[in-house]
This record gives C-alpha cells, sequence and structure tokens, in this order.
C-alpha cells in the first residue's frame, strides 16, 4: 500500500484554530452523545406512550398506535431528516416557517427530535412486545383488586415489561447513537462529520477514520456495560428476569 | 404553504426517478441482499464451527460491524476499496471503482454481520435431533448442512429476513452520502436543480413509505401462512 501513514497527525493544529485534530474529534464525540440522549430521552418517552396506546383496549387508541408506528417504521431516516429540515418550515405559516429556519443550531435539533420520533416507532413496538408477553393474570388480578387502568399500568404493568425489555432497549439506544450520524447530511457536525473534515483538511483518511472508530466502539462499550449494572441493579430475584 | 404545491415538477422528473435512480436502488438492494444472506450464512456457520478460532473470528467481525454507524462504514469502504483493490490485482496505484460496485462491496461487507445473526438464531433453532440423525445417515458436515440443517433454518427464518431486507432497501438511501444518484440522490438533485424541495422531498418520502409498507404487510402476511408448520 502506497499511503503515507502519519499517526502523529493527531497531535498537530487543526485548521480551525481550536486546538489539535484530536480536539476536533473530542469535540465531535461530544456532539454525537449530546444528540444521542436527547433523541434517546424523545424516543423513551414518546415510544413508551404509543406503546401502551397500542395494548390499550380501545379501538382507537390502538389505531393511534398502529399508524404512528408505521409512518416512523416505513421511511428512511435520511428521508425523514430531510421532511423535518427541509421540507416543514415551508409547509408551516410564513412566519412560523422563518423562525424555524433562522433556530441557532437548527441541525442539532432537528437531527435530535428526527432521530428520536424514528427510534419511538422501534421503543414502542419493544413496550408492545414486552406487555403482552405479561401472563394475561396479572392485569385480570389488578382488575380484580380495583386497580384503575392507569395504577395498573403504573403499578403492574410496565415495572415488569420495562424489566423484560431492557436487554433490547440497550441495542436501541446504541442503534439511537449509530443512527445519530446520518445528521452529516443535514450539517450536523458529529464525530463521523468531524473525521471527514480531519480527512479533508489533513488528507489522513484512514487515521482519521480509524479514530472515529476506536471512539464509536469505547462509546459502545461504556453504554453495554453501564447497561449490564442498571439490569443488574432493577433486577427482580426469583423473577423472570432476576436470577 | 401547499397553496403553490408544483405537481408538475414530479411529472417531469418522473422517467429520471424511476429508471434510474430506483432502479439503482432496487438492484442494489436486492444484490446486497444476496451478497449478505450467502456471507452472511457463512459467518454463522463460522461462528458455530467447533473450531474455536473460527467463531472467534467470526464473532469479532460480527461485534466489530454492528458497533459502527452505516454512514461511517460507507466512508471507510469508499476510500478502502480502492486500496484493496490494489493490493488484490497487485497493480502500483490504487484502481478507481465505480460508484455502483464501491456501495455494493459496503453493503454486502455491512447487511453480512447482520444476516449472520438472523441465520445463526435460525440454525440454533433447529433440533439437535436432525443433525444428528443426518450423520447417522451417513451424510457429511457439508451435505448435512446443505439438505437438512440450511434449508429449514432459511425457511423458518424467511420473515426476518425478508424484514432485515426492508431495512436494507431503507438503508441504502444513505448512499446519498457519496453523492450517488440512487432514488433519493435523483429526487434531492431534482429538487436543487428546480428549486422545489418541498415536492421532490415528500414524494420520494411517499415512495419509500408505499413501498416499505406494501412489503411489510406482505411478509406478515406470508408469516402468518407459514406459522402453522410446527
Amino acid at each position: 500500500m502506497n499511503y503515507n501513514w502519519n499517526w502523529h497527525i493527531f497531535l498537530e493544529p487543526n485548521p480551525m484554530g481550536t486546538g489539535t485534530y484530536l480536539d476536533l474529534l473530542l469535540t465531535g464525540l461530544v456532539v454525537t452523545v449530546k444528540v444521542s440522549v436527547l433523541a434517546w430521552i424523545i424516543a423513551l418517552v414518546s415510544g413508551s406512550v404509543i406503546g401502551v396506546l397500542r395494548t390499550l383496549p380501545s379501538r382507537t387508541a390502538s389505531w393511534i398506535g398502529f399508524c404512528w408506528v408505521e409512518f416512523f417504521r416505513n421511511m428512511p431516516l435520511l428521508v425523514q431528516l430531510f421532511l423535518w429540515f427541509f421540507v416543514l418550515p415551508e409547509l408551516l405559516p410564513r412566519s412560523a416557517g422563518l423562525w424555524l429556519k433562522q433556530l441557532p443550531n437548527a441541525p442539532f435539533w432537528t437531527a435530535a427530535i428526527g432521530v428520536g420520533l424514528f427510534m419511538s416507532a422501534r421503543v414502542a413496538v419493544q413496550l408492545q412486545a414486552g406487555i403482552t408477553s405479561l401472563p394475561r393474570g396479572q392485569k385480570q388480578a389488578s382488575t380484580a383488586l380495583g386497580l384503575t387502568t392507569v395504577q395498573t399500568y403504573r403499578y403492574v404493568l410496565l415495572p415488569m415489561a420495562f424489566r423484560i425489555i431492557l436487554p433490547p432497549l440497550t441495542s436501541e439506544f446504541l442503534n439511537t447513537i449509530k443512527n445519530s450520524a446520518v445528521a452529516i447530511t443535514i450539517g450536523l457536525i458529529e464525530l463521523t462529520g468531524e473525521a471527514r473534515s480531519m480527512q479533508e483538511f489533513s488528507f489522513q483518511v484512514f487515521e482519521a477514520f480509524t479514530a472515529a472508530t476506536v471512539l464509536y466502539l469505547l462509546l459502545n462499550f461504556v453504554v453495554v456495560t453501564a447497561m449490564r449494572f442498571l439490569e443488574r441493579y432493577v433486577a427482580i430475584p426469583g423473577y423472570i428476569t432476576g436470577k | 404553504m401547499l397553496g403553490n404545491f408544483d405537481f408538475d415538477v414530479i411529472r417531469r422528473a418522473l422517467p429520471y426517478l424511476f429508471l434510474e435512480g430506483m432502479r439503482f436502488t432496487l438492484t442494489l438492494t436486492a444484490l446486497a441482499a444476496f451478497g449478505g444472506l450467502v456471507f452472511g450464512t457463512l459467518i454463522a456457520l463460522m461462528r458455530l464451527s467447533s473450531y474455536k478460532v473460527l467463531g472467534r473470528i467470526a464473532g469479532f467481525y460480527v461485534d466489530f460491524i454492528r458497533s459502527l454507524p452505516l454512514v461511517l462504514v460507507i466512508f471507510w469502504f469508499y476510500f478502502l476499496v480502492p486500496y484493496i483493490g490494489q493490493w488484490v490485482t497487485g497493480a502500483s496505484r490504487p484502481i478507481t471503482v465505480g460508484a455502483f460496485a464501491s456501495s455494493l462491496i459496503t453493503f454486502i461487507a455491512f447487511e453480512a454481520a447482520y444476516f449472520s445473526e438472523i441465520m445463526r438464531a435460525g440454525i440454533q433453532s433447529i433440533s439437535k435431533g436432525q443433525p444428528a440423525a443426518a450423520s447417522a445417515l451417513g451424510l457429511t458436515y457439508a451435505q448435512s448442512m446443505r439438505y437438512v440443517v440450511l434449508p429449514q433454518a432459511f425457511r423458518n427464518m424467511l420473515p426476518v429476513l425478508l424484514t432485515q431486507t426492508i431495512v436494507l432497501f431503507q438503508d441504502t438511501s444513505l448512499v446519498y452520502v457519496l453523492s450517488i444518484p440512487d432514488f433519493l440522490g435523483a429526487a434531492s438533485k431534482v429538487a436543487q436543480r428546480d428549486g422545489r424541495l418541498v415536492e421532490m422531498y415528500l414524494f420520494a418520502a411517499l415512495v419509500y413509505f408505499v413501498i416499505s409498507c406494501v412489503a411489510s404487510f406482505g411478509v406478515r402476511r406470508l408469516q402468518s401462512r407459514i406459522a402453522i408448520v410446527r
């Protein structure tokens, strides 16, 4: 391979004047973490609501849940980001659209909301599966005890369902981190974006991408380890998910 | 607002969108799904083989690929493939690889990791008695895989494999980052040329939505039809 390796490139100053190339990549890592965490909160909250709606006996509720999931699941994430970023401001009334376009840091917020809603459909499906996997007796027993529907979900079904779906939720969180890289297309300079700009400034393609790869692997490792701890912490002894 | 929505822009772009863009997207999806399935099955067999080293290598590859964003993998291969080509062909300079070949290699390598996990689950879903009976009948490992285990594993996993293919169909839109005219890339080119982002992106979203909806409906039908087998 006639490629000039130069691993010292990370310690050389970057052309933005913000320190070394390593600092550039670390800035990208911080953006990736921020977008992913924000998107994950949105996905978890809205996904839980929709997941619960899908399991309610009401026809309307499960229909709303069904439409939400199908809408966000059947379009590529990239197309959804384009819709929020380019199309939505044009469809709103003039003043609102103008305000949206001039919002500082628009790619960041669009990415967080877009990725969050995209992932909410997946969270909803997981939660629905978790709730329906519980034995029917649980719901019947809480009705017999005189709990209302809200109380049944709050105290009986959801605490168990969330424990069951913790492992798939971990991989959905990892997917959220990975999907945040798609936001490079609407101009968000996160980790992949910083690696790309480092490649354009320094011509050291493989060093830049290797560094980004290592940082993504580290991020994954941290999340997986943290979720293992959480799983062990919330496990109920003697129950399905306990030891 | 939607008042000045221009349907004519879409109508005029239709031949380009579908004959160029959608053909690229569908060809890439089909070939990547096929290649991903073949290599994914091989990786799954490696992971389940009794040679620990093979299993270790396959497991490492799958975990590695699955923890990286597809966008980063696309960039990696875009720059790496010319050098790999140089190494394979023994040329003196990095060879030039077309956009299609580059993205096809990327998607096969990427999807193989995901398909291998599905095939591994499929192979493990076959009861132990089957390969045992096959070897009692005197079939070799290759024969028992070819005639006994893999056909059943493939059949059991068909709905999941097809769902993954729908995901792949949506993911191919990411070749946009290399400015390749797939369906979305073509739509975006027209959108920027004519200054008609709203029409083109809404239309592209609608087309992806309808295709994915119809396909996943078909998968659900198939699932309920073959679920009775056991």
